[in-house]
């Protein structure tokens, strides 16, 4: 479909999976992933609650600031890197077409 | 031994939800789970974030949503094992399931529901190195008696609710109190928040931000904490070291019941009742699997209601079930209680 994006996902084995997503069902990265059977939990299902679905960013893309939810959700969950985001705030939208992520170590 | 009708575990929104619809069939019920309260994810991780798609309530915050079960079951006075996970399932040779706690506590019932969600909420260790065999010896995820830590030179990290409350709980107890935080910013009540500052102002604990453990230290016990404090190295001498990073549910003991796994979920018959593939065994709720399954708490109500019905089958095979209108019967209680539609006046008017 027309506005749909190619997103790649490495999961914790290095393999990478490349996902079609849409842009119009207001999905977010973790749901994604979810949808796709990759090792995202998502146990808060997506309140930036739990950190489940940590990931680090590798491509260059451009996201908006990190809600304060997410930041501190982020200051207590472990393997954190300077490009670590919740997958549950990216929303799934036409300008993170390409975009690259790993998923994080479970904990 | 505990004997109840319906054994359930996990006493989230599905796991109190069968305790009524078991009641209006006179089933008794009892309640294991690994929390110290009732309530389950609701309670744990989101008390305060309101739920919208409960049928009839256009928003609800999932403490109020368990408040209110707790209030529509307590006619039919369940029994609670709270703080305790349930370890291991034995059949009995007359078709009795026996579950015992890691407590051992142990339960009979002749119907199991599983209603775990997730799974049992269990501590999130940090990533350091060695970090389990430091556990017992100075290294704490829980604390259950305070008074185990007076005289002593307590670190905590964590940056919400527990860690706050449980420095300004230590502060009175430990010799000395030390809170570290990977950032400046806690998340917690503001009045502990400012406790907490109070505190440090008065030179009363040492608070490190942000700082972070990166090695224990000690030969038979936790003696001392290799600690990285704004890009510098420190050691901080110390007797226990309380990580508080919350809880994380893990499907745990359950998945070696012998029970169809799927994705980390139990499977079940939904055609029928969810009872997996062990007889008299239900799965309800979050926690179990079948074509088309949506992890929904409304799901798990419509869940739990058609497994009573089964299970009461179970139980009473002789016995003929009619569904009964709680319009027209009216909810009968345990406890004697009898709630029941006001009848009509009927009266002439001369």
């Amino acid at each position: 479909m027309s506005n749909d994006i190619t997103i790649h996902v490495i999961d914790r084995d290095g393999i990478t999976h490349t996902l079609s997503a849409p842009t119009d069902m207001n999905l977010n990265l973790m749901e994604l992933c979810k949808a796709s059977d990759l090792p995202v939990e998502g146990i808060c299902g997506g309140m930036a609650l739990c950190a489940s679905c940590q990931c680090y960013i590798e491509s260059s893309h451009n996201f908006p600031q990190q809600s304060e939810d997410e930041e501190a959700m982020l200051a207590e969950a472990f393997y954190v890197k300077e490009n670590s985001r919740l997958a549950c705030q990216i929303h799934l939208h036409s300008n993170l077409e390409g975009l690259v992520v790993r998923i994080a170590p479970e904990g | 031994m505990i004997k109840t009708d319906i054994l359930i575990i996990g006493a989230g929104p599905t796991g109190l939800f069968t305790v009524f619809e078991a009641g209006l069939l006179q089933l008794k019920c009892h309640l294991i789970d690994s929390l110290p309260i009732p309530g389950g994810q609701c309670a744990e991780i989101y008390p305060k974030k309101p739920i919208y798609d409960i049928p009839s309530h256009p928003e609800i915050l999932a403490g109020d949503l368990v408040e209110k079960l707790l209030q529509q079951i307590k006619p039919f006075q369940p029994g609670y094992t709270l703080g305790e996970v349930a370890i291991s399932l034995e059949k009995t040779e007359d078709n009795q399931y026996i579950v015992t706690t890691d407590k051992g506590t142990r339960h009979c019932a002749p119907v199991i529901a599983i209603a775990g969600g997730l799974g049992s909420f269990e501590p999130r260790k940090p990533p350091i190195k060695d970090l389990e065999f430091y556990e017992n010896k100075g290294v704490e995820y829980m604390i259950k008696d305070p008074e185990k830590f007076r005289n002593q030179n307590v670190v905590l990290a964590g940056g919400g609710d527990s860690a706050l409350d449980w420095t300004l709980f230590l502060e009175g107890i430990a010799s000395s109190v030390t809170l570290l935080h990977r950032r400046n910013e806690f998340r917690g009540a503001l009045d502990s928040v400012e406790k907490v500052q109070q505190l440090k102002n008065q030179g009363r604990i040492q608070l490190l931000t942000p700082a972070e453990v990166i090695q224990i230290e000690g030969t038979e016990k936790v003696e001392s904490l290799l600690i990285n404090h704004n890009g510098e190295e420190i050691k901080k001498i110390c007797d226990a070291f309380i990580p508080l990073f919350g809880l994380t549910p893990k499907l745990g003991p359950i998945a070696d019941w012998g029970l169809e796994i799927e994705k980390n979920a139990i499977k079940v018959d939904n055609s029928l009742d969810y009872q997996t593939n062990l007889p008299g065994v239900y799965a309800i709720g979050d926690v179990n699997t079948y074509p088309g399954k949506l992890k929904l708490i409304l799901c798990g109500f419509h869940e739990a209601t058609l497994m009573c019905q089964s299970a009461f089958q179970r139980i009473y095979p002789e016995k003929k079930n009619v569904l009964k209108y709680t319009t027209v019967s009216g909810v009968k209680g345990f406890d004697g209680s009898h709630k029941q539609a006001q009848k009509a006046t009927i009266k002439s008017i001369e």
